[in-house]
Formats: C-alpha cells, sequence, structure tokens
C-alpha cells in the first residue's frame, strides 16, 4: 500500500508496578494511595502496540504514528521523555483521569472524539492500536469502545501478529484459548487492534528520536484539551489481592531443574 | 502533619537539581537511568566485576552507550551530538544515573570523553570537528565504527600518581624537511589508562626532549600511527572493573598537527601553544565533578535498600505476627536505625547539592571563558600567566559588581557596566567554581566513602554479601576510587588552600553570611543561620591564621603549613556542601506549588528536605568548629582578646544549632512511614 497507514495507538499510563498500590477511598471515589506521586510507565500493553505501529510505519512508507494519550499532563510529560526516545510518534494529549477506577465506556468515548479530531487524519488509512488489557484499565472493553465510535467494525483482539500481504490485506494473529492463535486476513484499513505482547523487543532509547519528537511532544502537553469523565460504576469495596510468596533464592540450579519445578509446579 | 509520603521523583529532582525547563536533559536521564538499571545492574550481578580483563560481556557496555545516546552526548550537534551549549549538568546527571547502579560503568561512559576534553578544551577548530565527529556513533547508512579514545596523563611504572609538573613522557622531532610539516617522536608510557582496551586514539601528556621543540604539551596519538601502540597489562585494581584499565606503552610517529591547540614555529623552534599543564586545568576543572557525583549517587541509592531491609528483617520467622509492630517496622520500630540512615540521606544530599550547584556553575563558566580568551586575544594577552595578572587587576571591580548586587540600592548604570563586562564575569565565576570544584570532588567523594561504611553497616543481616541489595559493598569500596582518581584528595586541599583565600570569593562569602542570616531569621528550620554562624567563624579564623604565629613566631597560614591549611579546606567544604542543600530546599519551596506532581504532598516532602538541611547544617558546622577551635587554640597560646572574640562566635554557633536534634528525630520518623516500591527496580 504505497500511501501508508494512519496508525493512531492509545495507550494511558499506569503506575510503575514495582510500587506499592493501595486503594484508597478519596472524596471523588476510590484512586490509589499517592497515586499522583508515584512514578508512571506508558501502560505495558500499550508499549506493545505503540512499538509494533512504530514498525509498521518503518516498512510501510508513507505512514504516521500518533499517539493518544489520556493522562494528567504533569504526569504524562514525565513518562513522554523515555517513549519519545523509542519511536517517532506524534502526541495527542487529553488532561484526564489515568486512574484505573474510570469507566471504560466514558474513556473510549473520549478518546474516540480526540482521535476524530485529529487533523489530517484520513479514516479510509486507519488503523487504531492499543492494548487488548491494561495495567489499569483491565476492563478489555476500552479499544472495542474507540472502534464502534469511530465507526470502525473490523475489530481484532489479542494480537500477537500483523503482516501487510502482497495484495495490501491484513494476516492477524489473534489469540485465543489453549495456547492457539485465529487466523484472519482482513481487506485492509480501517481496523482496530488490541494488540498483546506482540512480537518486538522494547526499543533503546535514542535521545536523538526523542529531541524530533519533543519539537511536537511540548505543544501537544501545553495545548492538552482537559477531560472530565462522568461518574463511572460505584465501588462497593476495594482490596488489594491477597499475596502469597514462597520464593526461595538457589544459585547456580541446573536448567533443567528449574524446568521441572516450574512443570511440577504448574500441574500440581 | 504532613510528612513525606514517597520517595521523592523526578519531578521533585528537576526542581531541585534546575533541569525542569531542559527536557533534552531530562531524556538523557531517563536513557542513562534504563541503561544502568537493565544492562550495567545485570552485568555486575552476573559477575562480570569478577574479572580484570575486558571482556566481550563487558563490551556489551560500549554498544549501549552507542545505542543509547550517551557516546554522542559529550558532541555538538554539528559533530553529531544532541545538545547544544554547555554539557556539565547533562554529563554530571548521566554519571549520577550510571553510578547509582555502578560507578565503573560510568568511568567507562565518560572515558572517550576525558580522552577527547584536552581536544574540546584547548583543540583547534579542526581538531575538535575532526576527533569529536569520528567519535559519534554512524549515523544510519553510515559503515564505520566509532571511534573511542583514552587519557594518557599519568605517569609509568614505579612512579605511580599524578604529576602534572614533571612528565616522564617524551617528544622529539623525528623528521623535519623544509616546507614541511614536522613528524614528531613520541614516547609514553601511562599507568593506569581507562578505555585502553577499546581506545582508537590517545591524548598524551609528554615533555619536550628536544631543543627544536620548546615546551611540554598533550599530543593525539592513534592506533594507526607508524610505531608501537601497545595496549600493556590490565591493571590489577579492585574496584570499578565495569571500566577498562592498562598500562599503555607508545612508542610511535605522528605529524605536529597532532599536537592539541596547534603550534607556531618560531626561530626554527616548535612552540605549542598550550603547556600540558594549561590543558590539563581547564580539563580537570570540568571532570572531577561527575565524579563527585558518583560517590553522591551511591549515598542516595543505598536509602531505599536499607529501608526495605529494615522493615523487611524479622519477616518470615517466628518471631513475629503480620500486624505487630516488629513485623511491620522491623527494625525501625527502634530509633537508631533510622536516626543513622538520616545522616546518610542528608549527608547524600548535601553531596547532590553541591555537585550539581558546581555543574550548572560550569556551565555558566563555559561560554563566559570562551569569551574572556577573545577579549585577551584582542588584546594580546597570551600565556596563562599573562592572563592571571590580568585578571588580578579586574578583582576589586568583581567585588564592587558583587556588593552592588546585595545592596538594597545602586548605581545602575555601573551595575550593568560591570555586569557586562566579560573579564569581571569571568572573575565572578571562576572565583565560585575554584572554590566549588575541589570541594566536591573532595568532600563528596572523600566524606561519602566515609558514609558509605554507615550505609553498608545498616545492612545488617545482609552485611558484606554478595547479595547485598543495591550492591552497596561494592559501592563502598568503589568510592575510595573515587576519591583517589583525577587528584587524590591531597591535591583537592592543595587546591583550596591557595583559592578559598581568593578576595573575591571571600567577599561573596560576606555576602552569602549576610543573605543566610536574614534566611535564618525568616526560616530558622532551614538551618541556614547554622550554616552564616559556621561561615562567619570559619572566615574570622582564616582572618586569625593570617594575622597569628606559633610560638616560634612562624606564620600560621603559610603554604607548607598543610595541618593548618588543609583542615580549613576539609571545614570550608562541609558548610559549602550545606550551604548549597540549602538553596535546593529554597528552590523547591518556591517552584514546588508549581508543578501539580509536586504540589501533591509538596508539605511533606518539603518538610522533610527542610529537617534533613538542618540536620546536615548542624553536622557540618559543628565539623568547621571543631577544626577552627584545633586552629586558634591548638597553635597557641594567643592573644586573650582573640580567644575571647573566637569564644564569642563559636558559642553564637552552638546556639543556632537550637532544633536541629528535633528535626533529625521528625526526619527519622518520616522514615518510617514513607512509601517504597514493592521491589528492588534492579536485580542482586
Amino acid at each position: 500500500m504505497s500511501a501508508g497507514y494512519h496508525i493512531v495507538v492509545c495507550g494511558g499510563i499506569v503506575p510503575d508496578p514495582l510500587q506499592t498500590l493501595e486503594p484508597v477511598q478519596g472524596p471523588a471515589g476510590w484512586g490509589l494511595k499517592n497515586e499522583l506521586m508515584l512514578p508512571a510507565i506508558l501502560d505495558p500493553w500499550a508499549g506493545h502496540a505503540l512499538f509494533e505501529a512504530a514498525n509498521l510505519a518503518k516498512n510501510v512508507p508513507g505512514s504516521k504514528v500518533w499517539l493518544v494519550s489520556m493522562g494528567p499532563k504533569a504526569k504524562l510529560q514525565q513518562v513522554m521523555m523515555t517513549i519519545a526516545q523509542k519511536v517517532p510518534f506524534e502526541l495527542v494529549v487529553l488532561d484526564g483521569p489515568a486512574s484505573g477506577f474510570a469507566d471504560a465506556h466514558e474513556t473510549g468515548a473520549a478518546l474516540a472524539e480526540a482521535i476524530a479530531a485529529i487533523p489530517g487524519l484520513d479514516t479510509s488509512k486507519l488503523l487504531v492500536f492499543g492494548g487488548w488489557q491494561s495495567a489499569s484499565r483491565g476492563a478489555g472493553a476500552t479499544m472495542q469502545v474507540i472502534g464502534e465510535k469511530l465507526g470502525i467494525f473490523e475489530q481484532f483482539q489479542g494480537v500477537d501478529k500483523l503482516e501487510v500481504l502482497a495484495d495490501g490485506a491484513l494476516r492477524v494473529l489473534e489469540r485465543v484459548e489453549g495456547g492457539s492463535y485465529q487466523d484472519s486476513v482482513v481487506s485492509g484499513a480501517p481496523a482496530v487492534f488490541g494488540w498483546a505482547t506482540g512480537e518486538l523487543p522494547e526499543p533503546p532509547n535514542n535521545p536523538q528520536v526523542g529531541m524530533q519528537n519533543m519539537r511536537l511532544v511540548m505543544p501537544a502537553l501545553q495545548k492538552a484539551k482537559p477531560v472530565k469523565l462522568e461518574k463511572g460504576p460505584e465501588y462497593s469495596g476495594v482490596q488489594i489481592p491477597s499475596q502469597k510468596r514462597e520464593t526461595r533464592v538457589v544459585k547456580d540450579a541446573p536448567v533443567d531443574q528449574i524446568a521441572k519445578e516450574i512443570v511440577d509446579w504448574l500441574s500440581a | 502533619m504532613d510528612t513525606l509520603r514517597t520517595l521523592p521523583g523526578d519531578d521533585v529532582r528537576q526542581i531541585m537539581w534546575r533541569f525542569t525547563d531542559r527536557y533534552d536533559i531530562q531524556m538523557v536521564v531517563q536513557s542513562a537511568r534504563s541503561l544502568a538499571r537493565g544492562l550495567v545492574a545485570r552485568l555486575v550481578a552476573e559477575g562480570a566485576r569478577k574479572t580484570h580483563e575486558w571482556t566481550d560481556h563487558k563490551a556489551q557496555l560500549l554498544e549501549a552507550f552507542d545505542t543509547s545516546g550517551l557516546t554522542a552526548l559529550f558532541m555538538d550537534p554539528h559533530q553529531g551530538g544532541f545538545i547544544d551549549g554547555p554539557k556539565n549538568l547533562a554529563l554530571a546527571l548521566v554519571a549520577f544515573e550510571l553510578a547509582w547502579v555502578d560507578a565503573g560503568a560510568a568511568t567507562c561512559s565518560l572515558a572517550t570523553n576525558l580522552a577527547l576534553a584536552p581536544i574540546h578544551e584547548r583543540g583547534t577548530t579542526e581538531q575538535r570537528d575532526e576527533y569529536m565527529g569520528r567519535c559519534v556513533p554512524p549515523l544510519p547508512g553510515e559503515d564505520r565504527a566509532p571511534f573511542r579514545g583514552a587519557f594518557a596523563l599519568t605517569e609509568p611504572l614505579p612512579y605511580v600518581g599524578v604529576e602534572t609538573n614533571t612528565l616522564v613522557g617524551k617528544l622529539r622531532v623525528a623528521k623535519w624537511e623544509e616546507g614541511e610539516e614536522p613528524i614528531l617522536q613520541v614516547d609514553k608510557r601511562g599507568r593506569f589508562i581507562t578505555g585502553m582496551d577499546f581506545a582508537n586514539f590517545a591524548t598524551c601528556a609528554v615533555d619536550t626532549d628536544d631543543p627544536r621543540i620548546k615546551s611540554s604539551c598533550i599530543v593525539i596519538v592513534e592506533d594507526t600511527d607508524p610505531g608501537l601502540f601497545d595496549r600493556g597489562a590490565p591493571t590489577l585494581k579492585m574496584v570499578h572493573q565495569l571500566s577498562s584499565t592498562r598500562d599503555p606503552v607508545f612508542n610511535l610517529q605522528v605529524p605536529a598537527s597532532r599536537i592539541v591547540g596547534g603550534y607556531t614555529v618560531k626561530d626554527g623552534v616548535i612552540v605549542p601553544n598550550f603547556t600540558h599543564s594549561e590543558i590539563i586545568g581547564a580539563v580537570f576543572h570540568r571532570t572531577r565533578v561527575p565524579v563527585a557525583l558518583m560517590t553522591t549517587a551511591k549515598l542516595l541509592s543505598a536509602v531505599e535498600p536499607v529501608i526495605r531491609y529494615q522493615r523487611q528483617r524479622f519477616r518470615g520467622g517466628d518471631a513475629s505476627e503480620p500486624g505487630t509492630s516488629k513485623y511491620e517496622l522491623g527494625l525501625q520500630a527502634k530509633p537508631d536505625s533510622v536516626l543513622r540512615l538520616v545522616d546518610i540521606w542528608a549527608a547524600g544530599e548535601a553531596g547532590a547539592s553541591l555537585g550539581f550547584a558546581t555543574a550548572r556553575l560550569f556551565d555558566q563558566l563555559d561560554p563566559t571563558e570562551k569569551e574572556k580568551d577573545r577579549v585577551f586575544a584582542e588584546r594580546g594577552v597570551c600565556g596563562a600567566k599573562s592572563q592571571l595578572t590580568a585578571l588580578r587587576k579586574v578583582e576589586k571591580q568583581a567585588i564592587e559588581y558583587l556588593q552592588m548586587e546585595a545592596a538594597p540600592t545602586r548605581d545602575e548604570a555601573r551595575f550593568a557596566e560591570l555586569g557586562q563586562d566579560t573579564l569581571v564575569r569571568f572573575a565572578l565565576l571562576e572565583s565560585l567554581a575554584n572554590i566549588l570544584c575541589p570541594a566536591c570532588k573532595l568532600w563528596n567523594t572523600g566524606n561519602g566513602a566515609n558514609v558509605m561504611r554507615e550505609a553498608l553497616a545498616l545492612m545488617g543481616g545482609y552485611g558484606i554479601t554478595e547479595d547485598c541489595p543495591g550492591f552497596l559493598f561494592y559501592k563502598w569500596t568503589d568510592a575510595q576510587l573515587e576519591a583517589t582518581y583525577e587528584g587524590p584528595e591531597a591535591v583537592q586541599r592543595r587546591q583550596l588552600s591557595i583559592t578559598m583565600t581568593n578576595e573575591v570569593f571571600l567577599a561573596r562569602l560576606r555576602i552569602i553570611i549576610d543573605q543566610f542570616m536574614a534566611l535564618g531569621e525568616s526560616k530558622p528550620e532551614t538551618g541556614a543561620a547554622v550554616v552564616a554562624k559556621g561561615l562567619a567563624l570559619w572566615l574570622w579564623t582564616i582572618e586569625f591564621l593570617h594575622r597569628a604565629k606559633d610560638p616560634s613566631g612562624a606564620r600560621l597560614y603559610h603554604n607548607r603549613r598543610q595541618n593548618v591549611t588543609f583542615p580549613m579546606a576539609d571545614a570550608l567544604c562541609w558548610l559549602m556542601a550545606s550551604y548549597c542543600q540549602i538553596g535546593d530546599v529554597m528552590e523547591l519551596a518556591e517552584k514546588g506549588p508549581e508543578n501539580a506532581v509536586v504540589a501533591e504532598g509538596l508539605e511533606g516532602t518539603l518538610g522533610f528536605f527542610t529537617d534533613l538541611s538542618l540536620v546536615q547544617a548542624a553536622r557540618a558546622a559543628g565539623e568547621a568548629s571543631r577544626v577552627c577551635a584545633s586552629m586558634v587554640y591548638g597553635f597557641g597560646p594567643q592573644a586573650a582578646e582573640e580567644l575571647d572574640a573566637f569564644d564569642a562566635l563559636r558559642s553564637q554557633l552552638d546556639r543556632s544549632m537550637a532544633g536541629a536534634a528535633l528535626a533529625k528525630d521528625r526526619a527519622a520518623q518520616a522514615l518510617t512511614q514513607v512509601m517504597i516500591p514493592e521491589a528492588l527496580d534492579y536485580p542482586l
């Protein structure tokens, strides 16, 4: 496809999973303790989508990547210092909550509206990428909502591989039960892809790519549109899953022994 | 009352260390951090430090430095870099981030920069663009390997150590045909040369061994030059093993255009434009700052693993159940462990404040120094001695400017005139840089190594084991090298003993004392008054030492009396670190509310950092007070009125410490409450 794709990646930020994430109820509903102060990262699911998008854009001339992100813009700026170094993209910012307690429908509608408003976006070339799941908004519904709102009904979830065929059709591998894949072919854009882990590793930081991206990232942050989500579901209670750790530190164990122990544990 | 809720994040640090609006630097920090906590941590955990040899395992670092942009950081955009202008702060932050995990990796990252530094500081434009351009990693489509360098200053075996005045490396004229460029014979043996395993070129300090060459110089040799480019034996060092270090031997012929900074021919004699010591002075002025911050990074990186250890000390055993104080707080149920950790954290903060303030100062000094050189060149003032003499003449104007700056009213026209004078600006910046640079190299590393021992001691059950979290044992031993290389502690004390009596600096000190006295009255909780009293006592003691004599009639403040000059240099370092720390806290107080992330919980964060600054101020003033007392009484007897005056100042200093112990209690209490991540961000 010589004209290329317009790839929009939807990706939010989440607290760094190394942190202690303790739910607390505040005046505005449930949230995490000290959430704003915790270091944040790009949602790992969205990260895979972004790296796949950049790779696709690199291999299909004329393509362009946008990253549409909703979150507190001060936190987004920090995360962009890393993400902007990975791959080229243009940022579109919605200054709103990144909380895991936000309603997926409201979030999806706000993101769809932002995508539709991107200047110069050609919906006939549009591929909407995002995380199949999320480390915070784990409803697994946001990408479907975005697609429906944009009128895109070719949707694929749990994607691990996307291949452009010679005739311009797209071959997609979606995860299904039992470690198997559903192999589909769609004639082309527009389509929505909720990515699982994809195939690509995280690219190394490249400050030169970052410097190019930041020329657009900073203005995007400055003109970020505030978004106020309607009140979502009411939670009668929230708690951290109970932890049970049985960690042993064993040095120099043979690989076979480690594998056997894991298999024994899985089949126990 | 709100207290510290989480460990300070990037938003807080960017304000305190003044790079909030420098997103180019912020990206470099993130880049260095992911490299440090990824590849570097894995190398250490996998035992890469256990050999003196440079291995393929360690060599992964080089490619990672290239791909993450750290190799190109030192270069200007037209040379293939990506940051325009001075890069001292950026380089300091990179060293800090890498040393957070392993300082050897930080040294390895900086080695080529050190080799390039003589060319960068004093090289000709052609030399700068050629060598810096070749050291940039290849761009897409380019088929070449990046050039890497090593810096050979130190002397051949058995003369171990730095000697900047006497050089054993020799330079002779090998061939000089009429009308052609001279070919020079370089004969140099290096010792402890970083980056030598993979260096393609080396910048070597050599002395003249030929009447046709006038002076010493620094010369560039390459591995393809005719002759011997022997990388030598690996240095059997016990620390910083993630950097390559060897004792090379060079015996090569190079064209005279390799003399750094160029040369002129006068009466048939090659006259290098810069002697080796002139170049080295400019180089070490700057490269010492990142080294100082390497040790500081270790102290601050120790906080989180120590807290984790303290809290989890008793978990998993039969002695405590979840929900009990012993289970939840562990060692932190008792005050001593957290009080000691407060000391470590406070020292780390002070070191960071001092080091980053110095890096920022050099970012200001760099363009001013170039402008100063241009002005002197226009006026025909050549050579270091002539420049020094000329600069002495502007000291009075610099002092006048300082006094006008601090005064409530002033002659604005005169103030502007002085402010626009390049030489005045240079004299002002240099007088402070000449203090802060040796001070951070001396204090951050020397005192830092001592404090690092305390951090390791707090690890108790883990102690000196390979699985001690945060690689604390390695960090402790590495710190000793940082206190040694790029000028051992005595070299820094020696420099300070000369520069700390500079009149421009002393004039600035008097103003700082007044300003901090005023700040101490409005904000006593910062410890500003303690620092002001400490500086006042130090200043009085310096003046006393200049007029006082010992019973034999010998002057007390004398170049050779290092039991006077050196302790006073140490005392000044403590106070300057504390001064910078309070400055950073005040910056956070001013700018914190403007940042949405920092504003959330600012009261607690600011309160904690303020408590730390008071704790450190009391410690610094106490140390300075002890040193000053040992000077005034130790070489006595002295006149009674002198002793009375000293006693009065010292008594005021002691009283200004009111509340310091309470601040330490509050900070220690905060450490029992602060949230820490669930797991270490890099492996065992």
